[in-house]
């Protein structure tokens, strides 16, 4: 049941993203920009927290999930923090994708072989 | 020949096939769909093996960074990009993709000013809104709900 409420929630998230493409010519770029800023809202707001209750993946892994991420690093940090948590909870709680996109790229760089073009 | 940039797009507009809307979201919603499926399986495989539900969830995104970051490598996920569309934009691994690819695509220009420079070509405008509007949110927390404190 979990699996079928993620993979609707989460097909339909992905339809909204191609119909941006398909009928505005969004470029990739700022779909996910305006994904990620409209999941920040979404979760402040306190929409987006009974979505990933109901779906789950199907609500966390599209790139809204990132927002809604920030968003709730941001409440706990301050809570718990106060003032600093406003400059820390966003980069904290986004740490773990961003640090490993960035070094799975860097090995992918290395191991291509420098001036092969595809 | 010389031709404008309004010519260009109108004679590419003429020579592309016509879009399908439809079929684009079906692609769409089936492999956006599974990515997410595949998600929710990771998550329960990590929560069974002993990590707690925050870190159950972040594992589950590291590992699908790192599974769209070898499809990348081997030039299979643009492949599938291609049918798939938003099904593969929208998820995690389309951010992955996002900085993976241009890593390696600019490894020519070198290791600091090709991929170090271009690595967050996409992904950084991603990163710099997401935390501006999460600071916006964080201020609003601070200073107007008492919740926040």
């Amino acid at each position: 049941m979990d699996y079928i409420a993620a993979f609707i929630t989460g097909g339909l998230i992905c339809v909204l993203g191609q119909i941006l493409i398909d009928l505005t010519k969004m470029t990739p770029a700022r779909i996910l920009t305006s994904f990620v800023v409209a999941g920040v809202v979404l979760s402040a707001l306190g929409l987006w927290q009974p979505i990933v209750d109901f779906a789950g993946a199907g609500a966390l892994v599209p790139i809204i999930g990132f927002g809604h991420t920030l968003a709730k690093g941001i409440q706990e940090a301050v809570a718990k923090e106060g003032f600093i948590g406003i400059f820390t909870g966003g980069f904290t709680a986004c740490a773990g994708g961003v640090c490993a996109s960035l070094v799975f790229g860097f090995i992918a760089a290395l191991l291509k072989k420098p001036n092969s073009r595809e | 020949m010389k031709i404008n940039k309004k010519e260009y797009s109108y004679m590419v507009e003429q020579a592309s096939p016509p879009s399908h809307l439809g079929k684009n979201c079906l692609w769409a919603f089936i492999i956006g769909g599974s990515i997410c499926t595949l998600g929710e399986w990771l998550y329960k495989f990590y929560k069974n093996i002993g990590f707690i539900m925050s870190d159950a969830r972040l594992m589950a995104s590291i590992s699908l960074v790192g599974l769209a970051a070898v499809l990348t490598g081997l030039g299979w996920y643009s492949r599938l990009a291609k049918k798939a569309g938003a099904g593969t934009l929208v998820p995690i691994t389309g951010f992955a993709n996002a900085v993976v690819s241009p890593a390696m695509e600019f490894r020519a220009e070198g290791l600091i000013t090709g991929t170090g420079t271009k690595m967050f070509i996409i992904a950084g405008p991603v990163i710099v809104y997401g935390i501006l509007a999460s600071v916006v949110y964080g201020l609003i927390l601070f200073f107007i709900s008492p919740m926040g404190r």
